[in-house]
């Protein structure tokens, strides 16, 4: 289903994500939070940019562990576990997290 | 939570009211037109697809002695009905094994027994059973061939041992030959076939986890774990599921056999080229598939000049490295023949408890209270240690050496009758989520009764889907995802470090 973001159209696959990855940008996750009855937060967004930085320098999200581990080294130690992510991202932080940030789909047994 | 009924707990299992085509409307997302012909599969449904699906089947039963048996020998004796915990989450009877074999059965039997035939001529097929190969049969296939996890529970209970799993195969198969592939499985073969792992982690990414690991166990323990990654020489090269490097609780299983290597002190590698121990060419039925996997294994081994194999916490892959490795990769004369070849991080572990080399703190575990998901593919697919039934002991044995309270699930559910933790033999997808949810109902009532009765606080596993499929789907039943962990993340929390 075609998503609309800032007056363009973009292509999504059956799971929502976007079918090309260039198209990404910040409306893009927005718009997508939307559709999932969820506001973005600065919080969201501490998210969202690190696994964009982590996806530019190594072209996959980053493990959970790599990911809890940043996130608790700049919002503190009480937030780098995976129980404050998923109270961010409900659908899983490495999927929905994900699916905003304009990063593929991790694949696999994860 | 979902916008379909969660099944509910009860206090034993009961074989639920049928429900005709309640799951009909469950089925995966078909792969795209890459995705198959980076398998050699058609990019869509090829034409004539009726007569080609046909000519599939004999192609299979020619090549597989064992489909052949399983499609003519089945006795309707009903055996089988109430033991697919797909039926049982479910209550659709074409997820009763029987049910879901004639899927099949009823096209070869049209086309490949003379009944079949001489009945389909006379246009009442369904007087001996046969049916025509057509649209709707297809999209039965396709649903039902993709609710069944290969888990082979039924074949331990049906008299004739009818494989269900190998007629799911061989259907998947088929459906892939003439176009009809699943998305998941096949969009992971081909990431395994450009990048090495399911996850299509690349050589630098893992190289970063890998550190980012050994500072995370200095950090803890003061002492400098490694996790090398393409090592020349190294003795060991340890295979395992891509997950372990990142998914948690598998991360913690991984940070375990780091320890458990370091203890023994042996030098092993990961290799970035092999980075999974995952085969889903199995999944799919395909031998071509299942193969170009494998050899990637025999590549890395030869380029690193390793001398042992170990495979980490993987179900699926045990069967592959313990059943087929030899003959799909083979021969492994290259490789040390005192060890196992290939060996399971369980049985190295075992082995060295058993010689007395690994010191535990078993206190450190005192705050769990564990039980065993026995996998379906370790239970009843392949064997552990060199004795008969090693793959149910050696797994408890190591739980008990390094933690204090251990209680098993009712002993119809675990050993060779496991059940299945809902995920398995491809299914491990979002999209599929009802299923897997419903599919898990027969464990999750299980682990109640221990928990119940036993105080169990936390369930053990070494599957990288089964971990994943329960830290995801428990939190329906009202479990919280961290009562899943690694059976060598319980090593990892209880080993004493003795070297520097």
């Amino acid at each position: 289903m075609p998503i609309e973001v800032n007056g363009k159209t973009m292509e999504t696959d059956e799971e929502g994500y976007l079918a090309d990855l260039n198209q990404w940008e910040p409306a893009v996750a927005d718009v997508m939070a939307k559709l999932d009855d969820c506001q973005l937060t600065d919080s969201h967004w501490e998210v969202i940019n690190f696994l964009r930085e982590y996806y530019e320098e190594y072209q996959i999200a980053p493990a959970v562990r790599v990911l809890t581990k940043a996130i608790g080294k700049k919002l503190g130690p009480d937030k780098g576990n995976s129980k404050y992510l998923y109270e961010l991202f409900p659908y899983g932080p490495g999927k929905q997290a994900c699916k905003y940030a304009g990063l593929p789909k991790p694949t696999g047994c994860v | 939570m979902a916008d379909y009924e969660i099944p509910k707990l009860k206090e034993y299992p009961v074989i639920p009211v049928l429900q005709p085509g309640v799951s009909a409307h469950l089925k995966p997302y078909v792969a795209k037109a890459d995705f198959q012909t980076a398998l050699n599969f058609p990019g869509e449904l090829v034409e004539n697809w009726e007569q080609k699906a046909i000519d599939k089947i004999g192609e299979l039963k020619g090549k597989y002695r064992s489909l052949q048996v399983f499609l003519d020998s089945c006795v309707k004796c009903g055996a089988c009905t109430d033991k697919c915990h797909y039926y049982l989450g479910t209550s659709d009877p074409k997820n009763m094994p029987v049910a879901r074999q004639d899927l099949l059965r009823q096209v070869y039997r049209r086309y490949y027994t003379f009944a079949g035939k001489l009945f389909g001529k006379l246009g009442i097929p369904g007087f001996v059973g046969a049916k025509e190969m057509t649209r709707e049969v297809l999209d039965d296939w396709y649903s039902y061939y993709h609710q069944c996890s290969q888990c082979r529970r039924c074949s331990v209970y049906c008299p004739y041992g009818i494989d269900t799993a190998e007629i799911s195969m061989a259907a998947r198969e088929i459906m892939d030959s003439i176009g009809v592939g699943q998305k998941y499985c096949n969009e992971i073969i081909a990431k395994v076939f450009k990048i090495g792992n399911n996850l299509g982690l690349p050589q630098p990414a893992l190289e970063d986890t890998l550190l980012g690991l050994e500072e995370d166990v200095k950090d803890a323990t003061g002492v400098d774990v490694k996790f090398p990654l393409d090592v020349k020489g190294a003795e060991i090269l340890l295979v395992t599921p891509s997950a372990d490097f990142f998914a948690e609780p598998h991360v913690d299983g991984l940070m375990g056999y780091a320890k458990v290597f370091h203890e023994a002190g042996v030098s092993w590698t990961v290799s970035s080229y092999a980075s999974e121990a995952a085969n889903f060419g199995m999944f799919i039925g395909s031998y071509e598939n299942m193969r170009k996997v494998a050899l990637r294994i025999r590549e890395a081994a030869l380029e690193l000049g390793v001398k042992r194999i170990v495979f980490g916490e993987c179900g699926h892959a045990w069967r592959v490295a313990y059943s087929f490795l030899n003959t799909l990769a083979g021969p492994f004369d290259f490789l040390d023949p005192n060890y196992p070849v290939p060996q399971h991080i369980c049985e190295f572990t075992h082995d060295l408890i058993q010689k007395g080399k690994l010191k535990f703190d078993k206190s450190a575990n005192d705050r769990r209270v564990m039980t065993y998901h026995d996998s379906c593919n370790v239970a009843r697919a392949s064997r552990m240690g060199d004795k008969p039934g090693g793959q149910f002991t050696i797994p408890r044995e190591i739980i008990k050496a390094v933690c204090n309270n251990f209680y098993d699930m009712p002993p119809d559910t675990i050993g060779e009758a496991t059940y299945c933790c809902g995920g398995g033999g491809g299914l491990l997808t979002d999209d599929l989520m009802e299923l897997r949810v419903k599919g898990a109902l027969p464990r999750m009532e299980a682990l109640k009764h221990v928990v119940e009765n036993n105080g169990v606080t936390h369930m053990a596993a070494i599957c990288a889907i089964c971990k994943s499929q329960f830290t995801k789907v428990i939190p329906y039943y009202g479990f919280k995802m961290d009562q899943i962990v690694s059976v060598h993340q319980l090593v990892s929390d209880a080993i004493v470090l003795t070297k520097q």
